[in-house]
């Protein structure tokens, strides 16, 4: 995917370009924009695992005592899934990397509207700021799904979060309006629909559900604000309002939302193992139609959330069978990666190592949603811990998992400087070592019948949830680490060539870091992005 | 063998249900546990086989139709078969047998009381008949709760303002545990309560208002406990539908309906329960408990066919445990 000018020239690159606060929060260079989101959704990462530690800490039941009241449990579990889904998942991959890399990816100087991606940043801030303020008022203990009637009686600020989660959605809708038009619009020349990589597909796909799918939440979620305010009778069934109802507008958007949180995460998986293997992608049509697949059928999803809700038998037996077809595109990608690798030239740098990871942990995340996705067996499993495992598996074993290998990956381009390898492969072991042990034992709770959201439980199910205590303070000491050598090499890390990688997209064909209009020439494009022969196993970087 | 392997994942099998829960189950963990090896042990052998080195060349493979077809087909058909697998298994739980026992439970924050047709009320403990299959007709008065019983496998939301249920047989005798699952408040955890199945004699003894003693753990060393049916009575209490009989007279029904077949402003309600009613906008429907409930509390929104919609709402008048009674009174009137 050559013929680009390496822009060898030094000194002038997009951090540099400008100096001083200012010149950050005014910016409309996409890359900074995604910087920005970075930091925010960093930040917003640390209290949401500061959170999830503190729930493993209480649920440890040190000497069988209580180290949190009931109601301050209650909020925390409320807290740890809104800002972990709303704040970090969601905007991670996209609005973060996304933001940075697509335009880089496609040859182009920037996203289509910069003003309005701007503005989306802070329609996103704006949005958190109101949910984290609740914070410091009465909270909100709804559980991040906000669940009628309770979220209408309940005397905490879960209005202030619904309104943040109202605001912050409206970036959501305009970063994937922005991605849409970029896509279509500001490809190099060259860069035809089959040579486009498969993380622009991904975003593609995201930003697709992301505009059709967030406005029903908007709408849900001020419907329950009026219902608070008002007492318009739609939710409550004091006011002859169908709490169920709720649900099936919770679900029609936080359904695809997981789409949203993992296609992204699969477009990352899908550059890091060809580049690592040093071999062209398996199946790239297949993988690129199967994102669209799975965003197709994540509209007519939603009611397996609502198994034992009341829902008509006929509802859920639809249902059932539709949430069947999920797993096929997921297969199509999982075992494409695995014979990317076949006969490749692998090199485990920090990326691959994730992407390795990701592998593992999504076949345990996919092949248990296959076991909620059967009715009989849904039953007994839903609203247990089997559910959290299962979940877990998915947004951290995959999106998260994504995002360390995103975040490796494109280091070195975003700051110019290389990670250390060797931290991070001790990171990588804490934080895969330390989530199977979170959460594997979750799934024996689960099947054995502990409900979640419970702030106390039964004796017997004492020991595996001090195993899973155990394994949340791995997972805690492996980020805390990897913030900690992260920062380190952004200040005195080795300096980072061009292409580190001698991987094939456009992002590497300009400098470390970037020029501010990313290209000194527009790069022109002659072939597709996984071009890797047969002699070409070599990078620059070795682990 | 193959089918005890993960018994120790399951809670104790104190239902037909979780009998065939748990094959289910114990196929889906086999076939994950293959798939797993499959993926992360080829992973793993590739990490192996293929580690770069020095001089290391690579095959340039970009794709292949026929292991796409492969691993679109294979896994399209296995889905296929678990899902109609989990459905045939969910289809029985559904369907109660009409003769079921039935007993009706509701929901508060952060307790359960169940009603029997005897006319007995117990808060925390439900009393069940083994190897017979029974019925929970459960609503809410306040928020979402959701009844499980682990042992049975089977778990439904409780809704407020509305009746869900869900059946079972009981086949271990002893106390079930049960848990609210659906997050309800500050003491969702604690609102628990216990299922007793009680063999022949004890459930004689219980529907005679005799004392039962201790009840062991189901799964627990029976043979131990000696079910002391001791002969001291509770007080006799009228039985469920009497208690609905005094709701419906003392909330003035008797102006508008009869309980003996003959027409006053409003339809008579002896036989009603079960049959199908014609609406005046021509749909049919079944009166069955949510029927009743609904055209008591919001009367506008069904005419029964050939009558004025004159009907006042009781909306707030009749409380969970009255509308309980009056349900079972209307169901009696045969
Ligand atoms: C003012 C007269 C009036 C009173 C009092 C009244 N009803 Fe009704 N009810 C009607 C009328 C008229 C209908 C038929 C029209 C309709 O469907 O609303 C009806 C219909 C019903 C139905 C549907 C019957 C069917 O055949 O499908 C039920 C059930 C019912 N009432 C129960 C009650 C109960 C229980 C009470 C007492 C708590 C009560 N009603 C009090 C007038 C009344
Ligand atoms: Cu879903
Ligand atoms: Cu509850």
């Amino acid at each position: 995917m050559a013929n680009s000018s390496a822009t060898a020239h030094t000194g002038n690159h997009y951090l540099n370009h400008s100096k001083g606060l200012m010149s950050w929060l005014t910016t409309l260079d996409h890359k900074r924009i995604g910087v920005m989101y970075l930091f925010s959704v960093l930040t917003f990462f640390l209290m949401g695992g500061v959170f999830a530690l503190l729930i493993r800490m209480e649920l440890f039941k040190w000497g069988g005592h209580n180290l949190l009241e009931a109601n301050t449990y209650n909020k925390l579990f409320t807290y740890h899934g809104a800002i972990m889904v709303f704040l970090v998942v969601i905007p991670s991959i996209p609005a973060a990397l996304g933001n940075f890399i697509l335009p880089l990816m496609l040859g182009a100087k920037d996203v289509a509207f910069p003003r309005l991606n701007l503005a989306s940043y802070y329609i996103f801030m704006t949005g958190a700021c109101f949910a984290v303020l609740a914070l410091f008022m009465r909270g909100a203990d709804t559980g991040w799904t906000f669940y009628t009637p309770y979220s209408i009686r309940t005397n905490t600020t879960v209005i202030l979060v619904l309104f943040g989660a109202f605001i912050a959605g409206f970036s959501s809708i305009l970063t994937g309006l922005n991605f849409i038009v970029t896509i279509h619009k500001l490809r190099a020349p060259g860069l035809t629909w089959d040579r486009l990589p498969l993380f622009c597909w991904a975003l593609y796909a995201t930003s697709i559900i992301q505009v059709l799918a967030t406005p029903v939440l908007a709408i849900t979620l001020a419907l329950l604000c009026m219902e608070r305010i008002f007492q318009i009778g739609i939710f409550d069934p004091k006011l002859g309002g169908d709490p169920v109802l709720f649900q099936h507008f919770f679900w029609f958007y936080s359904h695809p939302a997981v789409y949203i949180m993992i296609l992204p995460a699969m477009g990352v998986i899908s550059e890091v193992i060809p580049v690592f293997s040093r071999k062209p992608i398996f199946g790239y049509k297949a993988i690129a139609y199967s994102s669209f697949g799975i965003a197709l059928i994540a509209f007519i999803v939603w009611g397996h959330h609502m198994f034992v809700s009341g829902q008509s038998e006929f509802a859920n037996f639809i249902f059932s069978l539709l949430t069947m077809f999920v797993a096929v595109p997921t297969g199509v990608k999982t075992f494409s990666w695995l014979a990317t690798m076949y006969r490749g030239s692998l090199h485990f740098n920090a990326p691959m190592l994730y992407a390795l990871g990701f592998l593992e942990l999504f076949t345990i995340g996919g092949l248990t949603g296959i076991f909620l996705a059967t009715l009989a067996i849904d039953v007994h499993l839903t609203d247990t811990y089997f559910v959290v495992a299962h979940f877990h598996y998915v947004m951290v074993g995959g999106t998260l998992m994504g995002l360390m290998a995103g975040l490796h990956y494109w280091f070195p381009k975003m700051v110019g400087k290389m990670y250390p390898e060797k931290p991070a492969l001790i990171a990588f072991w804490l934080i895969m070592i330390g989530f199977n042990i979170t959460f594997f034992p979750q799934f024996i709770l689960g099947a054995q019948g502990m409900p979640r959201r419970y702030w106390s439980y039964l004796p017997e199910f004492t020991l595996l949830n001090r195993i899973s205590t155990v394994g949340s303070w791995l997972i805690g000491i492996g980020f805390f680490y990897t913030a900690h050598y992260l920062a380190k090499a952004m200040r005195k890390g080795e300096k980072a060539v061009a292409n580190p990688w001698n991987a094939l997209t456009l992002e590497w064909q300009t400098s470390s870091p970037p020029p501010h209009e990313n290209f000194i020439e527009t790069p022109v494009v002659t072939s597709w992005p996984y071009e890797y022969l047969p002699e070409n196993t070599t990078m620059p970087v070795n682990a | 063998m193959f089918n005890q392997a993960f018994a120790g994942t399951t809670p104790l099998q104190g239902s037909d249900i979780a009998v065939q829960w748990d094959s289910l189950y114990n196929f889906l963990v086999w076939l994950s546990i293959f798939f797993f090896v499959l993926v992360v042990g080829g992973m793993i052998y590739f990490v192996f086989a293929y580690r770069h080195h020095p001089g290391k060349k690579t095959q340039y493979i970009t794709g292949s139709h026929f292991l796409e077809a492969i691993w679109i087909a294979v896994p399209t058909l296995l889905l296929l078969g678990i899902f109609t697998w989990g459905y045939s298994v969910y289809h029985s739980m559904t369907q109660a047998p009409s003769d079921a026992y039935e007993i009706r439970a509701i929901g508060k924050q952060w307790l359960w009381t169940f009603q029997y047709d005897n006319g007995r009320t117990t808060v925390g403990e439900a009393y069940v008949p083994l190897n017979r299959p029974v019925k929970l007709i459960m609503t809410s008065e306040d928020v979402l709760h959701s009844f499980f019983i682990p042992n049975f496998r089977i778990k439904q939301d409780v809704v407020p303002g509305m009746y869900s249920s869900v059946w079972f047989t009981a086949t271990v005798p002893g106390k079930h545990q049960v848990f609210c699952a659906e997050y309800c408040g500050t003491s969702h955890s604690g609102m628990l309560a216990k299922i007793i199945a009680l063999n022949d004699e004890q459930w004689e003894a219980w529907n005679n208002h005799k004392k039962l003693g201790a009840i062991p753990e189901a799964g627990s060393d029976f043979s131990s406990s000696s079910s002391d049916l001791s002969a001291s009575r509770v007080v006799a209490q009228v039985s469920l539908a009497e208690q609905g009989r005094a709701v419906y007279e003392t909330k003035g029904c008797l102006a508008c309906h009869s309980v003996d077949g003959t027409q006053k402003v409003g339809p008579t309600h002896k036989g009603l329960f079960g049959s199908s009613v014609e609406m005046a906008d021509g749909k049919v429907l079944i009166a069955d408990e949510n029927y009743i409930r609904t055209h008591i509390e919001n009367p506008q929104k069904n005419t029964v066919k050939g009558f004025n919609p004159v009907m006042p709402t009781f909306k707030g008048l009749i409380n969970e445990t009255e509308m309980n009674a009056l349900i079972a009174y209307i169901k009696s009137l045969k």
